[in-house]
């Protein structure tokens, strides 16, 4: 088998060993006594197992791809995605070592499989190197922001079994409101990869000409049908369909159709779900927080920002400006991904201080950390995809 | 100053909550509260004990975290609205355009409104900048409010409490023993506890065992660090720190380097690489991003030179050669505290131009003329009775004014001449306006002409020189943020007190400053191996309680 080969392989298996590492820690957490018995961490035991036997799988993946490449498999979106998808189940990892809570595990491995699934919908060619970003800096930089935004995650992680645990979810109230919609997000994203994986499945391809910002004539090829069409386009492949409607030339329309397509499937299945389930999906799935400690899950979240700021500080501040001065010849820039990172950052230090001196925790400090991590996963997808700015990847 | 005197008979400054000596509660409300609070060890806080004068109410503006987070909350919204439209410097304009004009056209009404607003160039609105500033003066005024009474009462710590302080702690546990047991029970925890790498110190029948107090100063010096930087930040508006300068090099060029005093440039080269299709991996040849060439590589070489120190500005007959270097993007050349950066180029600029005078009938040319575009000559000599001369030389020519040729800038984009030729049988000249694609003779038909024969181009580098004398200090400043977060986040200060009673109790209390569930874990072993009492979490049973009563009373504690 060929070293890329190899690397697409270990991914898979670290995807597979994910999901069934998830049923073992549903089994770790049966039973409704609080304290776990001799059953239950048994099952716990394989599940940490296996998600220890596929983070090494994706480690694999990561290392062959990077020997392959010749560069360390960060510079598309595609690896990215990917890589912080692995980050995320490795400060799992760590976490549950310092506290052994099997929910946790229940909760961040389904969302670092839906992180790889997402990340998997990109294209996954290797791509040749541009100049900027020929730096070992530039490496650094990214693995250790990424490192660190994934043990942010986890404080999210914790954040929202926090919250199933403690909101009401038979009640219509705020937080029972916006507790749903943050199922209803994850829900978006299994929309958005159904879609994607099923029209490519299908092989649908339809290309299209149109005039951009700048007056020039451009090519664009769509991957999914196209509900707007880019400006002045001109449907190139016969037999595909026409757009909908069509875009001023700031709007980068194809995305925008992936995004519409992607809202549109995904609030259908979610409506599915409500019909199968007969309740709100925070209902459903809040059996499975019952039994975690919220002092505890309280202490974890804490606890994960704790130790995710100083490597996040590091990596997506430190070593990003130092990058910057070899590169650009200026640390600091304003570039939006640059401010998004001081953004992150800045929203973290907000949350050290809200905590220590104002007294928030418990269900404020569980809202903050889910913030937290929309505001990463923001950065990740909004800034890369629609704020284009110099560190944008190809999307 | 009013002081209180606590039963213990020290005098503790006004402000105090729990006595500095034996940590006795001082005032009515903290002796009626279950737990203490342990915020600052209980000592006075200059912004929470006077609020009389404007600079007292200066002061506790400032070093309120209310107002901290604030102001970090606003810095962050604000920099996030910065984001929604690209930033006047990240807007290319060409010469003359509008910037406003290029918002309008690109973003409509809201490009417009955007721009009205002053929010294209957000960054370095003095607003912003004043909100800088302010995170500063709030993270030195708390710092220096709360850092100093932490310090000396960390730093004063007695090993003997008042038992009203070790039953106000949070863990709390006593028990009936003989003399003998507590004290065989004071030796294994301090065995114990040396065990697990704490410090242990121990007067008549108390015990106090304390690990990671370093931590507490962790946020100080984090913060002592962003000052650092912040003011290395504000160094750079100070003339000589800070240079930023653009050079336009083309090949074969000897250019003197802006902001860098008696130094020149040599550029030998420039190369634009693009990847070769065996030089990518197969999977991407097959992809539709491959269809447009990737760039490989930005390459300017070039030779640094130094003119002799008393030489005269300008004068470059004698120049000493410093050093060669190929600069690329991520490679800059650094020297003397100056760098310089690989950033635009310009493609086969043209360099020369190559004619030849041809009589018009024969076609036989008399020899050929070559131009230099960036330095051309008045007269061409071919031979004693021919020559021409160059009258006019427009670089980039753009139509007639009045008659006159005009340029529009002096870059050889749209070159055009006027030529006057000498020949053996038109001696007193003929004059030709010669421009790409087309030619003039306004003082009548010619009998010769200039005849294009060529082009010579060259590649032009844009460079950019920069000096930045903070870089040092800004490192410093995020070394010692670093070392700063990194001992208050990654350590806790734990502390476990013993105490014997005259009445034959061993009462035990303990305290961190965060992660209660791993200090507990510490205080299992050590309960179980030197048999101590059974403690409780007090808040714990008193969880739901504080919280029904925290939100009725809104949290005023800062
Ligand atoms: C972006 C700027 C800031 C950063 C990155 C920062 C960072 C930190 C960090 C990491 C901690 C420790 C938190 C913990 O251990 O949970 C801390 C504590 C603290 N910060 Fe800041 N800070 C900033 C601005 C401020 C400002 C503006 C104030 C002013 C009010 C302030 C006042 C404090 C105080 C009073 C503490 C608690 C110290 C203690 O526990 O003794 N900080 N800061």
């Amino acid at each position: 088998m060929s070293l890329i080969g190899l690397s697409g392989t270990l991914l898979f298996i670290a995807f597979i060993a994910y999901l069934v590492a998830t049923l073992f820690f549903g089994g770790a957490i049966k039973g409704t006594k609080q304290d776990a018995s001799k059953s239950n961490k048994k099952w716990g035991k394989i599940a940490i197992t296996i998600t220890i036997i596929g983070f090494i799988a994706n480690l694999g993946y990561f290392i062959t791809r990077w020997i392959y490449a010749g560069h360390a498999p960060v510079s598309n979106m595609f690896e990215f995605t990917t890589a912080f998808g692995m980050f995320v189940v490795g400060a799992f990892i760590l976490i549950y070592f310092i506290y052994r809570l099997p929910s946790l595990g229940l909760f961040a491995l389904p969302i670092a499989i839906l992180i790889i699934a997402y990340a998997s919908m990109f294209p996954r060619e290797v791509t040749p190197l541009i100049p900027a970003l020929k730096s070992y800096w530039l490496y650094i930089h990214v693995i250790t922001a990424a490192i660190g935004e994934s043990i942010l995650a986890i404080s999210a992680v914790a954040g929202i079994i926090y919250l199933l645990k403690n909101i009401d979810t038979s009640k219509r109230t705020k937080s029972s409101i916006w507790l749903e919609v943050v199922m209803y997000a994850a829900v978006l994203v299994i929309g958005f990869v159904i879609v994607t994986s099923t029209f490519r499945i299908m092989g649908y391809e339809a290309d299209f000409t149109y005039v951009d910002k700048n007056g020039a004539q451009q090519e664009i090829t769509y991957n999914t049908p196209a509900l707007f069409g880019m400006h002045q386009y001109e449907l190139k492949s016969s037999g595909k369909m026409e757009p909908l409607a069509e875009m001023p030339a700031i709007v980068n329309a194809k995305k925008l159709t992936t995004v519409v397509w992607s809202v549109l499937v995904g609030t259908i299945l979610y409506g599915l779900i409500r019909l199968i389930l007969r309740k709100s999906i925070s209902r459903f799935i809040q059996p499975l927080a019952n039994r975690a400690n919220l002092q505890l899950l309280d202490e974890i979240g804490y606890r994960s920002v704790l130790i995710g700021f100083p490597v996040f500080t590091l990596g997506a501040l430190i070593f990003a400006m130092i990058w910057a001065q070899e590169a650009w010849s200026r640390f600091w820039g304003w570039d939006p991904k640059e401010v998004w990172a001081l953004i992150t950052w800045l929203f973290y230090a907000a949350f050290l201080h809200l905590r220590l001196s104002k007294g928030w925790q418990g269900e404020k400090s569980a809202w903050l950390a889910v913030i937290g991590f929309v505001i990463i996963m923001f950065n990740l997808v909004a800034v890369n995809l629609i704020i284009a700015g110099l560190h944008s990847y190809a999307g | 100053m009013k002081s209180i005197t606590c039963e213990c008979g020290h005098v503790n400054p006004e402000g105090t909550h729990l006595c500095e000596k034996c940590g006795r509660p001082l005032t009515d409300e903290d002796k009626k509260q279950k737990i203490v609070d342990m915020k600052y060890e209980g000592r006075a806080i200059r912004s929470k004990t006077y609020n009389k004068s404007i600079i007292d109410k200066i002061w506790n503006f400032f070093s309120s975290v209310k107002v901290g987070v604030s102001i970090i909350v606003i810095t962050l919204i604000a920099a996030a609205i910065g984001t929604f439209l690209p930033q006047v410097i990240y807007v290319n304009v060409t010469e003359g355009e509008d910037i406003k004009q290029a918002y309008v056209d690109n973003y409509g009404t809201f490009g417009k409104i955007y721009y009205n607003l002053g929010l294209t160039d957000i960054y370095s609105s003095w607003w912003f900048q004043t909100l800088i500033g302010m995170l500063a003066i709030s993270i030195i005024v708390a710092s220096l409010d709360r850092g100093i009474p932490l310090y000396k009462s960390l730093k004063n710590q007695r090993v003997r409490r008042h038992e009203s302080f070790m039953k106000r702690q949070r863990i709390f546990g006593e028990r009936e023993m003989t003399s003998a047991e507590a004290d065989k029970t004071l030796d294994l925890t301090e065995k114990k506890m040396k065990e697990l790498k704490y410090n242990v110190r121990r007067e008549d029948g108390v015990l106090l065992a304390e690990k990671g107090r370093f931590a507490r100063s962790g946020p100080y010096v984090n913060h002592l660090g962003l000052i650092i930087f912040l003011f290395g930040v504000m160094l750079r508006l100070m003339p000589g720190f800070y240079v930023d300068e653009d050079l336009w090099i083309r090949e074969g060029e000897t250019a003197s380097i802006p902001g860098m005093e008696g130094y020149y440039l040599h550029s030998n080269k420039f190369t634009f690489e693009t990847y070769k299709k065996d030089e990518q991996k197969e999977e991407f040849n097959q992809s539709k991003a491959a269809v447009n060439s990737v760039a490989k590589n930005y390459q300017t070489d070039v030779v640094l030179y130094k003119a002799k120190d008393n030489a005269v500005a300008g004068d470059t007959t004698d120049l000493k050669q410093v050093l060669h270097h190929a600069i690329k993007v991520n490679e800059p050349l650094k020297y003397d505290g100056f760098a310089l950066y690989q950033m635009d180029f310009r493609l086969n600029e043209l360099k020369a131009m190559n004619f030849n005078l041809v009589n018009k009938k024969t076609g036989k040319s008399l020899g050929e003329v070559n131009i230099n575009l960036a330095d051309p000559k008045k007269v061409y000599n071919l031979d004693k009775q021919t020559k021409v001369e160059l009258k006019g030389y427009y670089p980039t020519f753009s139509g007639f004014e009045d008659g006159e040729p005009q340029s529009e800038s002096p870059v050889p984009n749209n070159p055009a001449f006027i030529f006057k030729m000498y020949t053996p049988e038109t001696p007193k000249g003929e004059t030709s306006f010669v421009a790409i694609k087309q030619t003039l003779e306004p003082l009548g038909e010619t009998k010769y002409k200039m005849q294009f024969a060529n082009i010579e181009t060259r590649n032009v580098s844009g460079l950019t020189i920069r000096k930045d004398k903070t870089l040092p200090i800004l490192a410093l400043g995020g070394i010692i943020f670093m070392i700063g977060v990194v001992m208050g986040s990654y350590w806790s200060h734990r502390r476990l007190w013993l105490q014997k009673t005259v009445d034959g109790r061993l009462m035990m209390a303990a305290h961190t400053n965060k992660n209660w569930f791993s200090m507990k874990k510490d205080l299992d072993t050590v309960t179980e191996f030197a048999h101590l009492p059974n403690w409780v979490d007090q808040q714990d049973d008193d969880d739901l309680k504080k919280k029904q009563e925290k939100e009725k009373e809104g949290d005023n504690t800062l």
